[in-house]
């Protein structure tokens, strides 16, 4: 018996996760490169349970999972945006679930409602990518806020993901409607069109056209931006001093899930310190006070740039803002 | 071997009148000589094939559609979801763009289809063997891979990028000229396969009667190879009117109906409102269906038995002017891919071009490294072998069966649905409906079963129209000779049809194995962690900024298509030398 218990440990060793006891499918929009390391990380602690995961686009999981609704094929949504997570919550699909230390994260990561369902992991902010070359080839001053993106001077120059396709166009639109007010937001939205080359459909692409000099301006994320900048991209990430429109990622158990008992160890794991020092090395804020460290390329005072996003708002207009926004700006490029 | 001989050489005693009209013959006969034992059990592969067309296609269309007038809680409301699209301002726009587009690119690529194809097939210049490799090419990419290069080469930072004379690539001409060069391919196969078959006593008798060659090129040529070029410009329409990849990539805002269901699916999660616009999608696609069928009533059958291949005779200014065509048609195709090979080379465009091969190792890279690549492999192959054997034998029974019309005409309906759906479409449904706890075959959902079944119903039509347009090429004869020879149909399909048809057989399992290897939309809602797909790594790496790595592994699925069509290229010269001598002079 003992020797059995010994090959077997051996063996598990060996193979690290292929003896696993219990797996998990785990659907994610954690960068793809990540993945491993997320993983590896939660296994350190807990090597009898295997993640497999399904990596796609926030749309595309959030579709998935929406799909899939009557036949749940998740048991875990580790690293998806929290509004997507609301969306799920409002159609119950989530099985709500406090793991232990919620109540060490702060305020503004938690669901805060009586019967939590979902945990935010860090948060993903909006930045502007700036390609220094590519300004000074075209003489473009660097903007410090975004009123200055609505100078003419930029005509052309800018790009950004279309709020009806991205997430993240979503969450700029929205916190700019948060941040200048209704009127305000529009006209600004207005003078920005002016200047916008073209709508991307993915929320890291501008930073990603930025960083290969196709736009000299994107309006994206700060994280896309710093692993841009770190591939040796001539970027300066711009932090506008208006206040920066900001998701965060997070966690849930998927309702019906088969793996009950292990979907609960994963989601207590990824509230934990050890979690949240993984998530700080690439975001500069995370869900736990007190363990960022600041991060390459971000600012040392990012929480504070944050708006108090009203993510309960944002979620209830998003139609009638979207409707708007395609009033305003579609199908207007030709006319430029 | 011996048929073959026999197929060359009319047999003088066929005589016209008891064979000409074997249908006629057929029906005076009492009914229960006319069903056969073997008829029965090829009518009963029929019902089968319908039925597996049915589940596989339209019962998941259907679950899909369904939802177009349903709201979000499933309750009925009628129309709601197509008045408040309508409504909106992005229609109008959305549907005058689709229809630009697949009109633009439709024209250019039959027109450019046609001239390759009758240049590969009826002229006598050199290099014909190395234009068709080329010509090929698109096909064995993703199509991830044009819309990087074409970035590359007229993006801001292209080499090239004065050649659009200030406009951006990103808009009508990145789609124009990516559709173009992504379809291309689709558009050749139909058309090699409907010029590369004619009767040489129809130009004999052209020139014995003093025809010029441009008499003979409009009075023959054309009307022989019409079903071709109709069937050809249906397909290229519809290609291009429901693909989402290229004005996604680079269509910069320049929406398109496509463009809208991944905004309201993708972008949105309304399934509802991505329902209503796909009702909406396929009216052009149906209307074009229609209108083929309007024109194409009356497709003779081109070889008779007594019919003698073509053997293209030198023409010295047409064959050069051809040349200079296919010169410059290659030059462009193998630009854009090597473009893409460089790039996936470079260390860091265009800041840092270093070479390296870096990019290609994929185990550092998530998104599946290797064995997503083997995944796709064995999709692939499944997908060729699975699907080869359905849709031919199917088209085989469509063609060639008497009687039984009722089911005919549902299955070529259902046969060239597929055309008209967007890849993404289907995927959508293929949730909807496989996942469905009620469903007894929700066992399938995450397996790799589903894959390979998805692809062949989404790329169904293609093969369909190659198999039947080779079979309609086929004299009814065969069949009436082998029946009152009392040689049982399924022989006559083994023995004649089936070596007959080799060419467009092998096409037909070429075409699905790349477009396996290839195809993203429709398989990215259905893999799971065990079955994760190369072609879908090369989204998620560019979608997660690794361009590059993307760029190679894209490479990587072309060289391994390269290898596929090498097989392809091998298994003709022996297979079809046995079976397709009969076509050279003697």
């Amino acid at each position: 018996m003992r020797k059995t218990l010994l090959m077997l440990s051996t063996s598990l060793l060996l193979a690290n996760a292929a003896y696993a006891s219990s797996e998990l499918t785990v659907y994610t929009a954690i960068e793809a490169e990540d993945l491993k390391k997320y993983a590896a990380r939660f296994n350190e602690e807990h090597p009898d349970i295997k993640i497999n995961w399904v990596r796609d686009s926030t749309g595309v999981i959030t579709a998935k999972l929406l799909a899939e609704k009557d036949n749940p094929q998740a048991d875990v949504v580790w690293g998806l945006a929290a509004t997507s997570l609301m969306l799920l919550a409002n159609d119950g699909l989530l099985q709500p679930y406090k793991p232990a230390g919620y109540d060490k994260l702060s305020e503004k990561f938690r669901d805060n409602s009586a019967e939590p369902s979902w945990t935010g992991m860090d948060a993903w902010m909006a930045a502007i990518c700036v390609n220094t070359e590519e300004a000074k080839k075209y003489n473009l001053p660097m903007p410090t806020s975004w009123a200055d993106l609505t100078n003419p001077v930029y005509k052309g120059h800018v790009v950004m993901p279309n709020p009806a396709s991205s997430g993240t166009g979503f969450l700029d639109v929205s916190s700019w409607l948060q941040l200048f007010g209704e009127d305000k937001g529009w006209a600004f939205m207005d003078g920005l069109h002016q200047n916008i080359s073209t709508y991307t459909h993915s929320g890291s692409k501008p930073c990603k056209m930025a960083a290969s000099g196709e736009a000299p301006i994107g309006i994206s994320f700060a994280f896309r931006g710093a692993k841009e900048k770190a591939k040796g991209a001539p970027l300066e990430l711009v932090f506008p001093k208006e206040g920066l429109g900001w998701d965060m990622e997070a966690t849930a158990i998927v309702k019906g899930s088969k793996h009950m008992d292990a979907a609960k160890t994963l989601v207590d794991w990824t509230v934990s310190k050890k979690a949240n020092e993984l998530y700080n090395e690439g975001y500069a804020v995370v869900a736990m006070p007190g363990v960022a460290q600041p991060v390459q390329y971000f600012p040392s005072n990012a929480e504070q740039l944050m708006i108090n996003n009203d993510f309960g708002w944002a979620a209830k207009n998003r139609d009638v803002i979207l409707t708007e926004w395609s009033k305003r700006y579609d199908g207007k490029s030709e006319a430029k | 071997m011996n048929d073959s001989l026999t197929l060359r050489q009319p047999k003088p005693t066929t005589a016209k009148p008891t064979t000409a009209r074997p249908a006629a013959a057929a029906r005076q006969r009492p009914l229960r000589q006319h069903l056969s034992r073997d008829e029965i059990i090829l009518r009963g592969a029929m019902l089968i094939g319908a039925l597996a067309l049915l589940i596989a296609l339209v019962m998941p269309l259907y679950s899909l559609l369904s939802k177009s007038v349903q709201n979000k809680d499933g309750a009925f409301v009628g129309l709601t979801n197509f008045a408040r699209y309508a409504n909106s301002p992005s229609l109008y726009n959305s549907l005058s763009h689709s229809l630009t587009m697949a009109l633009v690119c439709t024209l250019i690529v039959t027109s450019l289809a046609f001239m390759a194809a009758y240049a590969l097939s009826r002229s006598c210049m050199p290099l014909k063997r190395s234009f068709r490799v080329i010509l090929a090419l698109p096909i064995l990419a993703p199509s991830l891979l044009p819309a990087i290069s074409l970035v590359y080469l007229f993006g801001n930072q292209g080499v090239l990028k004065s050649w659009l004379l200030g406009d951006s690539i990103y808009g009508p001409i990145g789609i124009v000229i990516a559709s173009c060069f992504w379809v291309l391919p689709h558009a050749m196969m139909i058309m090699l396969t409907a010029l590369s078959h004619t009767d040489a006593r129809l130009y004999e008798s052209a020139r014995v009667l003093g025809s010029s060659p441009w008499r003979i090129f409009f009075t023959v040529t054309l009307p022989s190879a019409k079903y071709g070029i109709i069937s050809t410009a249906f397909v290229v329409f519809t290609l291009v009117i429901t693909d989402f990849g290229v004005p996604k990539v680079i269509g910069g805002q320049y929406d398109m109906l496509a463009t809208d269901i991944y905004k309201q699916v993708i972008g949105q999660q309304n399934f509802e409102m991505g329902a209503a616009v796909s009702v909406i999608l396929l009216f052009p696609a149906v209307l074009a269906f229609v209108v083929d069928r309007w024109l194409q009533r009356k497709q003779a059958a081109l070889i008779t038995a007594r019919s003698v291949p073509l053997q293209p005779q030198p023409r010295r200014w047409t064959d050069r002017t051809l040349l200079l065509g296919m010169l410059l048609l290659s030059i462009t195709i193998v630009g854009v891919i090597g473009m893409a090979i460089y790039a996936s080379l470079v260390k860091y465009w265009p800041y840092n071009l270093s070479l390296g091969f870096s990019n290609y190792q994929f185990d550092l890279m998530d998104g599946g490294g290797w064995g997503a690549y083997w995944n796709s492999l064995r999709m692939a192959l499944y997908t060729a072998l699975f699907g080869t054997g359905f849709i031919f034998f199917q088209a085989y029974l469509q063609e060639k069966l008497r009687g039984f019309g009722w089911l005919k005409h549902l299955f070529q309906m259902m046969a060239l649905l597929p055309l008209a759906v967007p890849g993404m479409v289907l995927g959508l449904a293929y949730i909807f409906f496989f996942n469905h706890p009620a469903n007894p075959l929700n066992g399938l959902y995450g397996t790799l079963a589903i894959l390979v079944i998805c692809t062949i119903a989404h790329f169904y039509t293609v093969c369909h129209l190659t198999a039947v347009t080779a079979l309609k090429q086929i004299d009814p004869e065969f069949e009436a000779v082998s029946a009152s020879l009392k040689v049982p149909q399924y022989l006559t399909f083994w023995r004649v049809t089936l070596p007959v048809c080799l060419p467009a057989v092998l096409d037909i399992a070429a075409y699905l194995f790349v477009n396996a290897m290839t195809t993203v939309s429709a398989v990215v809602f259905l893999y799971s962690y065990k079955t994760m797909l190369a072609s879908v790594s090369v989204l998620n790496m560019d979608d997660a900024g690794d361009i590059a790595p993307a760029a190679a592994m894209a490479v990587l699925i072309m060289l391994t298509c390269m290898a596929a069509r090498l097989l392809h290229w091998l298994l003709s010269k022996g297979l079809l030398q046995r079976s397709q001598r009969w076509r050279s002079p003697a």
